[in-house]
């Protein structure tokens, strides 16, 4: 059994407000494995997600990538709750920024520019403007911005909250789909118990005030997954049994 | 429900106005006329028009003496206005130690501080440069320096996520960020730098040549010239207006394609 690629080791978030965000955070994540946060709002999920990132610093414990490559963020993704795009630069000038601030020339860019935006299909709004595109065009721009550095690992902080059912369902499915084909590791924050056992392989349920880590449920659900998993018995049954712990995660000390 | 009714269409919106204003100037001269009003009190617009028809191209010597210094220091408070708002964005030393007199600028009224400008620098334009720019400068700084400091968090975090260097922070995000609120600023200077230059010219009250519109205004004044005194005064807003249209128009043309302020209120 190889190393872990990500290990979080007993890590704490107090801000400086006084409030203890994450307490106690023990969590490996494997090279290629597919892993979903799930946890109510307030359970410090999008603060465990921006400590991974170097985002933030842990008040105490350690967050630790094996390999040398990573230093924390150099093969990293990271797609914003909202799509977070920059107002006054087209599709592709968003796309283009990560290569941007690392110095690439906007000729050199240009092919992995094409190659990012049309792996989410967008080939054919390049041109468009923030403005111009739907909710979901602008995750899936935002989604081409964080592949376009061909990073390891994704991290996603409830993507697809804002999206209505249709377009999420396809996201999700497109999601897996570059996970697939790319070996990504994904990281994937959501407050959707459909939407975590739809997607990954493991479920880290959070409790809250302070977050910690609940449970660690796997998801023995063959891949790869798509709408008829979606009718299927089994989605049910995982769906209700993570359902449950969430329940007992969150009910327990808010009720 | 909307307590007012549909917007206007693009016609009425010119109509309306006109009609108003031609109403207005209608008025105006019937009772000008009907009262036996004075010339050296009230002109009608008939006269004033005549006036501006005979007097104006001297007057539009004199409109371009104000509209140079105007526009120079509308320049120079830009210039100083953004170099001023990025380094108080970069320090918040810069900006503790500079703002509060920025606002002091702001705040003394150019007439108490004219004359005082007016002996210290030598040449006249200077003088009355530096008192136009006083007044266009702060609109410009402060507008600047708030959309500075308004970036979206978000995208604060994608920059540090890229390890963006400060000056790369600066242009890709800050700047842009910031060019509607600067929009904003720049009407608002545009046209105090015209009232900057007029009110210094009214201190200054320069003679020979080199006389702006504002002494003409003064002069004609102290000699009841009372018809070219509005006919000064008509060229003196329209050029105010003019100066805001363009400004208006500018920046809708940078804002089109992606700020709300810019963009059609129907969908």
């Amino acid at each position: 059994m190889t190393a872990p690629l990500l290990t979080l080791s007993s890590v704490s978030k107090t801000f400086a407000s006084g409030v203890s965000a994450l307490s106690g955070i023990d969590l490996r994540v494997n090279a290629g494995e597919f892993v979903a946060i799930l946890g109510a709002s307030g359970c410090g999920k999008s603060t465990l997600l921006r400590l991974i990132a170097d985002l933030s610093e842990p008040t105490s414990g350690t967050v630790q990538w094996s390999g040398a490559a990573h230093g924390a963020t150099g093969r990293l993704g990271f797609v914003f709750q909202d799509a977070t795009l920059m107002p006054w630069a087209s599709a592709a000038d968003n796309v283009y920024l990560p290569l941007r601030l690392a110095g690439l020339g906007r000729a050199e860019a240009a092919p992995r520019i094409a190659e990012a935006l049309a792996a989410v299909e967008l080939g054919d709004f390049a041109e468009a403007f923030p403005r111009e595109l739907s909710g979901g065009m602008r995750m899936r721009v935002s989604i081409a911005r964080a592949l376009v550095t061909q990073p390891d690992v994704l991290l996603l902080d409830e993507p697809f909250a804002a999206l209505d059912e249709p377009t999420r369902f396809k996201l999700n499915e497109d999601l897996l789909r570059l996970w697939r084909t790319r070996n990504l590791t994904v990281i994937f924050v959501t407050h959707s118990v459909f939407e975590s056992v739809f997607l990954s392989q493991r479920v880290i349920v959070m409790s809250r005030r302070p977050g910690r880590v609940h449970a660690d449920l796997p998801i023995d659900l063959p891949y790869p997954r798509d709408a008829t998993l979606r009718m299927s018995a089994g989605f049910g049954a995982a769906c209700h049994r993570v359902s449950e712990v969430l329940t007992r995660a969150t009910g327990a000390e808010a009720a | 429900m909307s307590r007012r009714e549909e917007p206007l269409g693009r016609v009425s919106r010119l109509l309306a106005p006109s009609v108003f204003g031609l109403l207005f100037l209608v008025a105006w001269e019937v009772l000008a006329r009907v009262n036996q009003i004075p010339v050296y009190i009230l002109p009608g617009p008939l006269l004033i028009a005549e006036t501006l028809w005979t007097d104006g191209p001297s007057l539009l010597g004199s409109l371009w003496v104000t509209l140079q210094i105007a526009f120079a220091a509308l320049i120079a408070a830009v210039i100083l206005g953004l170099g001023l708002a990025i380094a108080m964005s970069r320090s918040r030393w810069i900006e503790a130690s500079l703002l509060p007199y920025a606002v002091i600028l702001q705040v003394t009224p150019v007439v108490a501080i004219a004359p005082l400008i007016i002996i210290w620098a030598d040449d006249v334009f200077l003088s009355l440069l530096i008192c136009a720019w006083i007044v266009a400068f702060f609109p410009i700084v402060s507008n600047t320096t708030l959309g500075l400091n308004s970036t979206d968090r978000g995208l604060d975090d994608l920059f540090r996520l890229y390890k963006a260097t400060p000056g790369q922070t600066l242009r890709y995000l800050q700047l842009p960020t910031a060019l509607p609120y600067f929009m904003a600023g720049l009407r608002i200077s545009g046209g105090l730098a015209l009232i900057g230059a007029v009110v210094a010219e009214f201190v200054a009250g320069t003679g020979g040549s080199e006389t702006g519109l504002a002494f003409r205004i003064l002069e004609a004044g102290y000699r009841l010239q009372i018809p070219r005194m509005f006919a000064a005064l008509v060229l003196l807003s329209l050029a105010g207006i003019a100066i805001y249209a363009v400004l208006d128009r500018l920046s809708h043309l940078i804002l089109r394609r992606w700020h709300e302020s810019a963009l059609p209120k129907d969908r």
